[in-house]
């Protein structure tokens, strides 16, 4: 066989050449880059001087950095824990149900999901609405205040906006939640169930143990996603307090695209990449570990 | 006697609360999809309508009003058109790229093999959006800045699909390779005539959701444009607002508008959306 293996070396370069170039120039190429450019005071386009780690100590002191660190946090708090426990409720709910009414009310969790941004932010701009937003009659109604500028009240922007990306997001939760409860045998709750277990008995000793590995899987997968989170705080902010509610990556946008420092908002870039490199190790661990269990 | 009054007999307390679970579920479905059912109505109604006061759950005066607008004085046509193009091509060139590359890793023998595979493994965790400025610095170096070609290349970067087409190969059983090389076949005709075809579900699904997440990219769209004509309708329909004043109806139709593709696509195709996203999940479905 020594003669096949020339050819096939070669017809392996021909297959794999576009992959490499892509991810060459477009990935390990920008990735390197980006280190670089950390060390250098350049601008967004052109070349700029060598200066150390000054990008780096300029972090500590800047305020607005670790606002952007705090608001992307809490971001992340506000959005991630809520659509893993409610993603996993609903999962409960949908795989109670049988035939048509199991998929009608899977798909109606899981539609907005499949929306662009843009889409969301205009459904909801519009559902909440200060002067005819259709939400503003119920806020009324327990409040007892009239037109309230939801995304323009400071304190209220992050838990709206972390409310919608829930709603946007969790048919994604919902989808993993009823495949990983698919897998539970049900000869197991039968056989429980002749034990005389109660309903939460059985929540508590079969399912949960089972699933709590696709716990880890969607909270971490959420985690990792909502660290990047840009958009929909993007959108809703415009015309707004941005700064007050900015998160990293729009950080990142305003530092280098809109006040031009670009080896300034690379260190920014970068700090976000080696925050979501170490929690991407730490899923596969996490995950690693209850394989081999 | 029916098996829901059966069961009801034999266990009367569970199925009350049984019944309140599942009219909580049903309620809670509606209140999910009840934005999206008010925006589709919004935009059917004229505009002095939508701002009266009170709550029309169903248009009393029914138009396309609002439709024809955004398509006729809008630049949405030529958003819709890029948004077009630079999703299919994105589509067709990370299906190509990943099944070749797939391919390759899965049966072919080369040097670097294992290399290559772990590092395809490993970038999975880096993530896109800390590349912006140097995607944007590359693409101005290559004079892609606010062209269509700028849009598509960064989101070519696809090592999820590599990895599912990967394993998908993996387990194609060795036998068919072995009598098709034996009948004379190349390589690429192992490819293109055995390895996709048997796995054409796995390609239809990947690519479905390929399309999707390029047509729902906000981020890199928004950076590398510069000018409305440019634009993809998710960046379009945020950047550029009536100059008189805000008009709902028109906003919730074009927002309709830049759904109904991406929508069409999962309603027609629910069982692949499902599949692939559990895929790229990790989770074989």
């Amino acid at each position: 066989m020594v003669q096949s293996r020339r050819p096939e070396i070669v017809t392996a370069l021909i297959l794999l050449a576009p992959f490499l170039v892509v991810y060459g120039l477009l990935f390990m190429y920008p990735t390197i880059r980006m280190v670089i450019l950390t060390f250098t005071d350049s601008p967004l386009i052109g070349t700029g001087n060598w200066v150390g780690l000054a990008n780096y100590f300029r972090l500590f002191s800047d305020r607005l950095v670790s606002a952007s660190v705090w608001n992307t946090l809490y971001f992340v708090l506000l959005s991630v824990v809520p659509s893993t426990i409610l993603g996993l409720l609903i999962a409960l709910a949908v795989n109670r149900l049988k035939g048509w009414t199991q998929s009608a009310v899977l798909a109606a969790f899981f539609l907005p999901y499949i929306l662009p941004v843009s889409v969301v932010f205009r459904i909801w701009g519009w559902m909440l609405d200060s002067q005819f937003g259709i939400y503003q009659y119920p806020i009324t109604f327990f409040t007892g205040q009239q037109n309230i500028p939801i995304f323009r009240t400071l304190w209220l922007f992050m838990p709206a906006v972390a409310f919608i990306t829930v709603w946007w997001l969790i048919g994604f939760n919902v989808l993993l939640f009823v495949a990983g409860l698919r897998n539970i045998s049900q000869e197991i709750y039968e056989a429980s169930e002749l034990d005389g277990a109660t309903r939460w008995q059985q929540f508590t000793r079969i399912t949960w143990p089972l699933i709590w590995p696709i716990t880890v899987l969607v909270a971490t997968i959420q985690l990792i996603l909502q660290l990047k989170i840009f958009d929909q705080v993007y959108l809703f902010a415009i015309g707004g307090r941005i700064d007050a509610t900015m998160t990293m990556v729009q950080l990142i946008y305003r530092t280098a695209f809109q006040k031009n420092q670009g080896g300034y908002g690379a260190t920014i870039a970068f700090i976000l990449f080696v925050l979501i490199v170490v929690v991407s190790v730490l899923q596969y661990q996490l995950l690693r570990v209850r394989e081999q269990k | 006697m029916t098996a829901t009054a059966k069961s009801l007999l034999m266990r009367p307390r569970f199925d009350r609360v049984g019944l309140l679970i599942t009219l909580l579920t049903i309620f809670v479905a509606i209140f999910w999809l009840f934005p999206i059912y008010w925006a589709l109505v919004t935009s059917f109604k004229p505009e002095q309508d939508v701002v009266q006061p009170g709550i029309e759950f169903w248009p009393k005066n029914f138009t396309f009003e609002s439709y024809t607008f955004v398509v006729l004085n809008t630049k949405l046509a030529i958003w819709y058109m890029n948004s077009i193009i630079t999703s299919t091509a994105i589509t067709i060139l990370v299906v190509i790229m990943s099944a070749s590359a797939g391919y390759s890793i899965s049966q072919l023998n080369f040097p670097g093999r294992k290399f290559l595979w772990w590092m395809i493994l490993a970038s999975f965790m880096i993530p896109i959006p800390a590349l912006i400025i140097n995607h944007f610095v590359l693409m101005n170096q290559l004079n892609l800045i606010n062209t269509l070609t700028g849009v598509v290349l960064p989101q070519l970067i696809a090592p999820v699909t590599v990895i599912i087409y990967k394993q998908f190969f993996d387990s194609v059983p060795k036998d068919f390779r072995d009598a098709a090389i034996i009948d004379g076949a190349t390589e690429l005709q192992l490819l293109y005539r055995l390895y996709l075809p048997m796995n054409w579900g796995i390609t239809t699904a990947l690519a479905i959701i390929t399309f999707i997440g390029a047509w729902n990219q906000f981020l890199w769209p928004f950076l590398v444009t510069t000018t409305e004509p440019m634009m993809n309708v998710t960046v379009g329909i945020t950047q550029v607002t009536d100059a008189f004043g805000v008009k709902y109806a028109r906003q919730l139709a074009t927002a309709v508008l830049a759904a109904l593709p991406v929508a069409a696509l999962y309603l027609i195709f629910q069982r692949r959306v499902t599949q692939a996203i559990m895929l790229t999940a990790g989770i074989k479905g």
